[in-house]
């Protein structure tokens, strides 16, 4: 891997703020070099939010790429926004969930991951919707390393919170292709 | 026979003439701010915070530990010095323009903090340093360089009663209204000096006092007749004595807790 | 030597303060710096120290006047248009040379502008908007560990010099997160410390010394301009001592870009992508905007095709690139202002163009 730039987004409250910051911990964690860079504005509920992530072997120059090799799609708003931001070759996951429009591009990767149902089916709660969608990625880019992001859950949710570990690693392995 | 001595300078002036204006009263709130400090033992522990007006130099004459503030700002600079030396006497001293005028937000702000800080606030109804011109604090149908035909209602609004204002802030705990114009005025005004001290020693929260003091060059009035002017005048709009004492609130609430 | 963390710039940023010494913060909520007063407000206190929400930046700036003048060791912070505020307080700091570190997350304006990442207040922060004769230390950086670094560098500058020291970041900076190694914890000062290393701190003067005053009033001119000769050279010395910045690939370039903070890192990328075109460019990268690194232009070569300043303004850190550049070479200007950001791509293309397209 020399870099990859991944384009995260969906309305506030879909947990993709929180996507990008375990692909960044873990990429920090492997000794990668890594960049997260959220979309900030006025404080407010049921807005958008995205992030950017950069992950690389080499030290980063900007956390914000004009193109980006991974694209996710929480929502059908951020489809129609940044499809035109991946690169060709490049990996576009759509949360089918909610987004059920057709794809008009035939030079990327589409994976179409039906988050609450498969949250609901393996871990019974669909608040575990974004992990599923976070081990979807990691399955099919290998951005970072499945073993790795367990462990992160383990450094990260301590206390009250690591009942939340066994439910996570579930939901991360829930997607099949 | 040994002499006794009835009266000295206090320590807490580094000297005994001012260059404020004859019959400027300066120069008495000056002295009875350093004799409560040095009657309590205070001098070597307390930082004043200086304005911009005529008494931007009381440092030159005060014996503490003192800064200069830029105009207005001498509530926020105090806070900020506390912050460092809670063990400290802190003190603004500060006229009404840069009080009343271009200083309402840190004073109302200090004020609403509960700073544990003494503010003594010298109110002689007009700008001095600049020449005479209108302050907040000015009484209507007073001649000023900027009210030549005396300050109208209609177009400068009313004196501002800093004392009654401060007093509605939660925060601010001993407000008192002093004058500077009889001895038996200035006796009351030492009393004050040392209850907002007191204040400040317990930590109960903020202290102010106004005092009503004269300008005799901008007003245009030989220093007895200044006087006269204070009492006459500024007395009656101004009125005098406690406006706020929640000191024994304080102390009861600490008492309850214990 | 402390872990490597995974941290939001503004929080690195406040933690580095503390570890730094600092043990006084003032500060009002403004877009987008919002995370170093949150997180003062939950630490500052348990390192020993003293947070303030002032009522406005106004006040802010005198409240760390006056811990400063106490001996304190403080930070200040805000964004473009809070900095605006503070400038009458900088006049008066540094009248009395006083050291204070300021972080200024900045924002596009004028005026209350954007929230989004600017550049536009390079003349605010270098020039200055506070009256008389003064200069602002100022950093630039263009990522967290290197704003944690800075910050450390700053409170010696700051303390040293006894003058403010600026630290100019943007939103981008301020909100992204990076792996961060921070610094070891250097702990407060006492009053006893105070007074050994500021004996002219008001700490009260406890009987046993003469009283310390702090004044910027001199009514006497001579006076003053007596003032200002005798603490002039510190400013003469900065500017020999303290200029710094990062140079790539600079000597023999066809195109040598000039850029800081966020905008540096978004070149470099574009570099890349010239190169691919077979363009080969440079990079002055100022580290400080005051002092400015002027001899770093002495690297550029005669030969060289295009000195273009990258900056997100209509164009303010320019002039300082032509005074430098000593009418060697004109220098053009990519930019954009309003909060938008410039892509690598679009570097790359503009740069293009201006040399007459593809080779």
């Amino acid at each position: 891997m020399a870099t990859t730039r991944m384009l995260l987004a969906g309305f506030g409250g879909q947990g993709v703020l929180l996507i990008g910051q375990m692909i960044a911990y873990t990429a920090m964690y492997e000794e990668k070099e890594v960049t997260w860079m959220p979309s900030y504005g006025p404080e407010m509920r049921g807005g958008t939010a995205n992030c950017t992530v950069v992950v690389s072997d080499k030290p980063i120059a900007s956390p914000l790429p004009s193109a980006y090799d991974v694209l996710l799609a929480m929502n059908e708003p951020s489809l129609n926004r940044y499809l035109d931001e991946l690169k060709p070759g490049g990996d576009l996951f759509i949360n089918s969930s909610i987004v059920h429009k057709p794809v008009e591009r035939d030079d990327i990767n589409v994976y179409y991951v039906d988050t609450v149902k498969l949250a609901h089916e393996v871990v019974g709660n669909e608040k575990s919707a974004n992990m599923v969608m976070l081990g979807a990625i990691i399955k099919k880019t290998g951005v970072i390393s499945m073993d790795e992001m367990g462990k992160t859950f383990a450094k990260l949710l301590t206390g009250k919170k690591a009942k939340l570990i066994e439910p996570n690693k579930k939901a991360l392995d829930a997607w099949k292709e | 026979m040994e002499m006794e001595t009835l009266f000295e300078v206090t320590k807490g002036m580094r000297e005994d003439i001012t260059t404020y204006c004859p019959g400027c009263t300066h120069g008495i709130a000056h002295r009875l701010i350093m004799e409560a400090l040095e009657e309590r033992g205070a001098l070597g522990n307390t930082i004043g915070v200086s304005p911009v007006g005529c008494s931007i130099v009381a440092h030159q004459y005060m014996n503490v530990d003192m800064v200069e503030s830029a105009h207005g700002r001498a509530p926020a600079v105090a806070s900020g010095i506390k912050r460092v030396h809670p063990d400290k006497y802190v003190f603004t001293y500060q006229g009404d323009g840069d009080l009343a005028s271009i200083g309402t937000g840190e004073i109302v702000h200090a004020a609403h903090r509960g700073e544990k800080i003494c503010t003594f606030f010298i109110n002689n109804a007009i700008f001095g340093m600049t020449g005479g011109q209108m302050a907040p604090t000015s009484l209507l149908g007073q001649k000023t360089t900027t009210t030549v035909e005396g300050r109208k209602k209609e177009i400068n609004g009313s004196p501002l009663r800093m004392a009654e204002l401060i007093a509605t802030v939660e925060g601010a705990v001993y407000v008192e209204r002093v004058s500077l114009h009889s001895p038996a005025a200035v006796r009351k005004a030492k009393k004050a000096i040392n209850k907002a001290l007191d204040v400040q020693e317990k930590g109960l929260g903020f202290a102010f006092i106004e005092f009503l003091s004269t300008c005799p060059t901008n007003w245009g009035l030989p220093p007895a007749k200044a006087l006269e002017f204070v009492a006459e005048k500024m007395i009656p709009y101004y009125p005098l004595g406690k406006i706020k004492d929640n000191t024994w609130e304080h102390i009861e609430n600490e008492e309850e807790g214990k | 030597m402390s872990e490597k963390r995974l941290m939001k710039g503004n929080e690195a940023f406040a933690i580095a303060a503390i570890r730094n010494g600092c043990r006084f913060y003032f500060g009002y909520p403004i877009t987008p710096q919002n995370e170093i007063p949150e997180y003062m407000s939950r630490e500052l206190n348990k390192a020993g120290g003293q947070f303030l929400q002032a009522e406005s930046e106004l006040a802010a700036v005198n409240m760390a006047f006056g811990a400063a003048c106490a001996g304190g060791k403080v930070l200040l912070s805000s964004s473009s248009p809070g900095i605006a505020l503070m400038q009458e307080g900088m006049s008066y700091i540094c009248s009395v040379q006083l050291p204070v570190v300021i972080l200024n997350v900045m924002r596009g304006g004028p005026g209350v502008g954007t929230i989004q990442p600017g550049q536009a207040d390079y003349n605010q922060v270098t020039r200055g908007g506070g009256n008389g004769d003064y200069h602002i230390i100022v950093y630039a950086p263009s990522s967290i560990q290197e704003t944690v670094d800075m910050i450390g560098k700053a409170y010696e500058v700051a303390e040293e010099y006894r003058n403010p020291v600026i630290i100019a970041v943007d939103g981008m900076i301020g909100q992204m997160m990076e792996p961060v190694v921070l610094p070891e914890d250097k702990g407060g000062m006492s009053e006893d410390e105070i007074d050994a290393a500021k004996p002219w701190a008001l700490t009260g003067h406890k009987n046993k010394r003469e009283r310390n005053v702090i004044k910027s009033l001199h009514l006497k001119q001579d006076e003053l301009e007596d003032l200002i000769n005798e603490y002039w050279p510190k400013y003469e010395r900065a500017e020999r001592e303290l200029a710094d910045y990062e140079a790539i690939n600079v000597e023999g370039a066809d195109v040598v870009f000039v850029a800081y903070g966020s905008s540096a890192r978004i070149t470099v990328e574009a570099m890349g992508i010239l190169k691919e075109q077979g363009i080969n460019a440079g990079l002055i990268r100022p580290k400080t905007l005051w002092p400015f690194p002027e001899k770093a232009f002495d690297l550029i070569s005669d030969d060289v095709k295009k000195v273009i300043s990258v900056e997100l303004s209509k164009g303010q850190m320019i002039y300082d690139v032509r005074l430098a550049m000593k009418g060697r070479h004109e220098v053009d200007l990519i930019n954009r202002v309003g909060g938008m950001l410039l892509s690598p791509t679009e570097i790359a293309e503009r740069t293009i163009k201006m040399m007459g397209g593809a080779e």
